[in-house]
């Protein structure tokens, strides 16, 4: 049903359910908000945004008065609202007076200024002066978190961290204690806050109570140049906005995609900044005499392609890493063919998933947007908290909404929602796939059933079976429902797997994946091997191999490495990255790489024709072309094509003896997961702050 | 001046036997089935035709009230299967008020007996009684009450009335801000007393998002007294919309403070003279009154030779009946100060959701504290007025209006003497300031 308005002179015609806000704004009319946000539950406790209403004494919050809410005129006229009435003008003066006499005037040095809300809409709804003479008030400071910086003399109690704390990351830390002038935000205990996607809370914040510790002080926002950009640091592919001051990085925030990250990012994308800086490969090296060497370029390219030219193909390999963007994979990849080697893979933790099923094999087909509909989720193998931290905020939002079951096959762990556990072990997979589990009719009489998979079940001996027992409950609970629903979803945690497996960067022909490569390092049966950022590998097994480590970070790779290749980290490049919902999205340059650091792709390129096999391109357009002909479903920017059930069915015909040994989650500490988190100081104080705190917690409750 | 026999409440000092047989004998409990039996309908028309009004301050209509509450075929019409829940506000705290404390400590079976009739107008099989966390005795009292009635069968499971229906004593925890209506009901849910936005209204989601009404312990209490003597006796009773008969609260300086039940429309001078001795002093010794606890504006003596006590005329000299606490002040008093101490109390219990009342509050009580000792320009009192202008009416729930009316009333009525306080400072610190 819709109602007839009149906002401001203007008629406008709106649903029946809208709020007098949007209503307003609907009708072209701003209207000053601190409180409301969104994406968070209504408080309506700032007041102001009252608006007038024709034929009621008081103005009326327009973020919580709901249009139908209304009382109709008696003659059946459209309800007048004014939005610049004296009323509504005298009214927003009056709270944005009352917001400021406990203020501290301290924007000079304040973290927010240039874009904090309290400021600007001092300046477009306030009154000029303060009437104020008493002393104001003065509120202690809070250690919350290293990531947060507290200076709640500033704040101005409208509860966006508080509900968004509650409904959005999902842990009840943080609320408000006292009553009166005397109500303050606090965590209760002083404790820091143990969530993943904390700093949001900063960014909510309208005023400079809280803002993020580690970028403390060191830039004005209007000095700073934005870069949009794709975050790399899990498979989610929350889309990013780099800011940086000249050559440097200074701080990364969400970027808004109601498909991916909705507005929020994991506390390790944001923080992981300092790391950028830190442990960074500037120039090439060359051990000699067991030492690595500054080189130049020329000397480093010559030596790997002198080691190139003299081993055979079937004694090289080639492992690509977890941020390792489609561009140099394809290259590499392009170069290794070229030279007639098969032994090449991008499953660094030796996932059992196979791109010849078919997309739908290896990729979310749910679609993060699409667990929005879910009503049944069984997760296999996946701790979705510390693997895709904004995607376990979705099945959150889900869960809030009502009617949501979650089951969880696997290592029991503190999600931010009550699921139902079935063990540590596989053994309730082959019961529910069997149909001999209650949740199996759980899963068949859902409307849109979810299979969540995580590498915690492909990444095991028995991977391939596990999948296929996981495909095979996702097909039967798909049976005779919706075809466009696709309930098999496999979970990834490496930003660059999803694009390995599209260019098909694994072994074919008879070529070592991982941990072939690995145990023929060990028994000296492979010469060499190239490591594209492939840091999370067992360094020892590699054996004498020759190592040459093409990264952007001084992490395991660049200790074992023979020769280092400088590259550059995913701000420093345009690369495509591909979720793990099978969405290819673009990094964009925000800064040079360091020192004498490359773009990858140009690295390969430059080594293509020292070894005398010249790759076909010279530009980055160029590459991509060559690219999309292999993988044509990197070129579709930004979206997430639907793969069909067919990999799913192809999938679920594997069977195999499973072992009864839990499933764990791969990220087993969630601060520390790639090269670029493990340099940064910020993750590694997160890091040791969380062990020591579940380490008292654990202690209290023994 | 009321009748003995028309008496609603007559045992309010406590000096007959309060247990269910004594309440019997005063006629609590007398054919209650016969009023359950005459349908929801029925009782909710005679509360209307009775023109009982909220004892709780507001004085809404208490059966107009009631007929938002979703009635069974209402609920059958739209497959709603949710309860509804009666809520009794024994929360009270408002300074001055002092009437629900007699009503649970002497004549508890009132309430329960009422909370059982209305209940059953309203389809509800629960009731909660949010008690006042200082009322520890009076909590007592009330279970005594109830315990007695479920071993009598007269409310539970299968009880002689044929509705069942269960009573929950919720004792709160000491704050003021509780007894406003949402707040009672997120108090209850075990969450922090904070008033809800409204819409929506606690009869279309209230406890646990169910439909709710919350009345004043007052109003249910007289509610089976309406019932069995007929609305016709309680609408003869007072004035034109302001009928029956209500329990006023005497405090301050008159020679016997008290509570006393009385016709609605007594004149102000006739209860205290009549009531409570008079005016400490005689009448010409009279100040000021507060005629309906703290939150209302104060009407000086000059307006309070033919004032009556009811919700239009109080409105009328823009101040309120409230829940009828009529605080006396005579001319020993530092009519500033007392406001200042009453500002004081609306800052201590503001619960700082909002923002206008959450910093408004603080700002008026410091502003009245100075002018109280004189410590002021004149020029402030205008700012004050201006201040408390902003508070009111722009927040969540009325708090923000209480704390605002009594400093209005100040200003309205004796802004000379604020200024005669600032002239006296500011003479007497001359010398310092040159």
């Amino acid at each position: 049903m819709t109602k007839k308005l009149i906002v401001d002179g203007k008629e406008i015609e709106v649903e029946d359910g809208t709020t007098l806000m949007l209503a307003c704004e609907q009708a072209g009319a701003s209207i000053p908000r601190f409180c409301f946000h969104e994406r968070l539950s209504i408080a309506g406790n700032c007041r102001m945004c009252l608006v007038e209403v024709e034929g009621m004494p008081k103005p009326a919050a327009s973020c919580a008065m709901g249009v139908g809410d209304l009382p109709p005129n008696r003659d059946g006229s459209p309800k007048k609202i004014f939005t610049k009435s004296p009323l509504v003008k005298k009214a927003r003066e009056g709270v944005m007076e009352f917001l400021l006499i406990n203020h501290p005037l301290d924007c000079p040095i304040c973290d927010q200024g240039g874009e904090c809300d309290l400021q600007d809409q001092a300046m477009a709804f306030g009154c000029g002066g303060s009437r104020y003479a008493e002393n104001k008030r003065a509120v202690e400071e809070k250690n919350i978190s290293p990531l947060i910086k507290t200076m709640m003399t500033r704040c101005i109690h409208c509860t966006r961290c508080v509900r968004y704390m509650t409904e959005v990351a999902g842990v009840e830390e943080l609320g408000l204690i006292s009553r009166g002038e005397d109500a303050e935000i606090t965590t209760y205990l002083e404790r820091g806050l143990l969530s993943e996607m904390s700093a949001n809370a900063a960014d909510l914040c309208p005023v400079g109570a809280l803002t993020h510790r580690p970028s403390a002080h060191a830039a004005r926002p209007w000095e700073m140049r934005h870069t949009e950009s794709i975050d790399v640091t899990d498979a989610v592919g929350s889309n990013i906005r780099v800011d940086s001051r000249g050559a440097e990085v200074m701080r990364i925030l969400p970027r808004n995609n109601d498909a991916v990250n909705e507005e929020w990012i994991s506390d390790k994308a944001r923080h992981v900044v300092d790391g950028l800086k830190a442990q960074r490969l500037d120039r090439p090296y060359i051990r000699r005499n067991g030492r690595l060497e500054p080189a130049s370029w020329s000397e480093a390219l010559a030596v790997v392609a002198e080691k190139l030219k003299a081993t055979a193909p079937d004694r090289m390999a080639a492992i690509a890493g977890d941020l390792a963007g489609a561009e140099e994979m394809f290259a590499l990849k392009d170069l290794f063919s070229r030279l007639g080697c098969r032994n090449i893979d991008c499953r660094q933790d030796g996932a059992k998933l196979d791109p010849k099923l078919g997309r739908a094999s290896y990729i979310f087909n749910t679609t993060i947007e699409g667990l929005e509909r879910a009503d049944v989720i069984l997760i296999v193998g996946s701790n979705p908290r510390v693997e895709a931290t904004v995607l376990n905020a979705r099945i959150l939002k889900r869960y809030r909404q009502g009617g949501l079951a979650v089951g969880l096959v696997g290592e029991a762990a503190a999600l931010t929602y009550p699921y139902e556990h079935f063990g540590n072990g596989t053994s309730a997979l082959a019961d529910i796939a069997a149909s001999r589990h209650s949740f199996a009719d759980k899963l068949k009489a859902a409307h849109n059933p979810v299979v969540i998979v995580g590498q915690g079940a492909a990444a095991r001996a028995d991977g391939a079976a596990v999948l296929g027992l996981a495909a095979s409950i996702a097909a039967m609970a798909m049976a005779g429902k919706d075809p466009e629903w696709n309930a098999f979803s496999v979970l990834h945690t490496a930003a660059a797997r999803v694009a390995g497996l599209d260019l098909g960067f694994v072994p074919e022909g008879g070529g070592l994946d991982t941990g072939g490569i690995l145990s023929a390092a060990f028994e000296r049966k492979i010469d060499l091997v190239c490591l594209l950022g492939a840091d999370e590998i067992d360094m020892a097994k590699l054996g004498p191999t020759f190592v040459v480590y093409q990264g952007s970070h001084g992490d395991a790779g660049a200790h074992r490495a023979d020769v280092i290749l400088p590259g550059a980290a995913y701000t420093e490049k345009s690369a495509t990255y591909v979720n793990t919902e099978g969405r290819a999205q673009m990094t964009a340059k925000a800064v040079f790489p360091p020192g004498e650091a490359k773009e990858d792709w140009t690295i390969l390129r430059a080594l293509s024709a020292e070894v005398g096999t010249t790759l076909p391109y010279d530009t980055l357009t160029a590459l991509r072309a060559s690219m999309y002909k292999t993988a044509p479903q990197l070129a579709a920017i930004d979206q997430a094509p639907a793969a069909g059930i067919d990999g799913v069915v192809a999938l679920a015909k594997i069977s195999g003896q499973v072992s009864a040994e839990p499933l764990f989650s791969p990220v087993r500490d969630f601060y520390l997961t790639n090269a670029i988190a493990r340099a940064s100081a910020v993750m590694a104080e997160m890091s040791a702050l969380k062990n020591s705190t579940m380490a008292a917690g654990r202690q209290a409750a023994e | 001046m009321l009748t003995d026999k028309d008496r609603i409440f007559r045992n309010i000092y406590g000096f007959h036997d309060v247990s269910l047989k004594g309440a019997r004998t005063r006629g609590a409990w007398d054919h209650t089935k016969v009023l359950i039996d005459k349908g929801p309908d029925w009782i909710i028309n005679e509360v209307k035709a009775s023109g009982l009004r909220g004892r709780g301050g507001a004085g809404f209509p208490t059966g107009l009230k009631w007929s938002f509450m979703p009635s069974d075929k209402r609920k059958e019409d739209t497959g709603d299967k949710r309860p509804s829940y009666l809520v009794v506000n024994a929360d009270e705290s408002e300074p001055g008020s002092c009437k629900d404390r007699e009503i649970l400590r002497h004549d508890a079976h009132l309430l329960v007996e009422g909370a059982l009739i209305a209940s059953y107008a309203m389809r509800a099989h629960t009731c909660y009684v949010y008690v006042r966390g200082e009322y520890i005795r009076e909590r007592e009292a009330l279970q005594r009450a109830i315990d007695e009635a479920y071993a009598a069968k007269l409310i539970g499971r299968d009880n002689v009335h044929g509705w069942d229906f269960d009573i929950f004593v919720h004792h709160g925890a000491g704050a003021y801000i509780c007894g406003e209506e949402t707040a009672m009901l997120e108090s209850i849910e075990g969450k922090k007393g904070q008033p809800r936005l409204k819409p929506p209204f606690p009869a279309n989601v209230g406890l646990w998002g169910c439909p709710t009404t919350i009345n004043n312990v007052e109003s249910i209490a007289v509610v089976p007294e309406i019932l069995r003597r007929g609305s016709s006796w309680f609408s003869g009773l007072g004035k034109p919309n302001n009928t029956g008969t209500k329990l006023f609260q005497i405090s301050g300086h008159v020679e016997r403070p008290c509570v006393v039940e009385e016709e609605m429309g007594i004149p102000l001078r006739e209860l205290l003279d009549k009531h409570c001795g008079g005016v400490r002093g005689g009448w010409d010794n009279l100040l000021a009154v507060i005629p309906g606890g703290s939150s209302v504006a104060l009407v000086p003596a000059h307006e309070c030779q033919d004032l009556t006590m009811d919700f239009d005329a109080l409105s009328k000299v823009k101040s309120g009946l409230g829940t009828a606490a009529v605080i006396v002040m005579d001319k020993s008093t530092d009519i500033v100060k007392a406001i200042a101490r009453i500002s004081y109390f609306y800052k201590h219990e503001s619960c700082g959701q909002c923002t206008p009342c959450r910093e408004g509050t603080g700002w008026m009580w410091r502003v009245v504290d100075r002018m109280a000792r004189g410590e002021a320009e004149k020029s402030e009192i205008d700012k004050l007025l201006d201040v408390t202008k902003q508070v009111e009416g722009h927040t969540i729930c009325a708090l923000g209006d209480a704390a605002a009316w009594p400093v209005q009333g100040l200003i309205r009525h004796f802004r000379d003497e604020i200024e005669r306080r600032i002239d006296t400072y500011h003479a007497s610190h001359r010398e310092a300031a040159e």
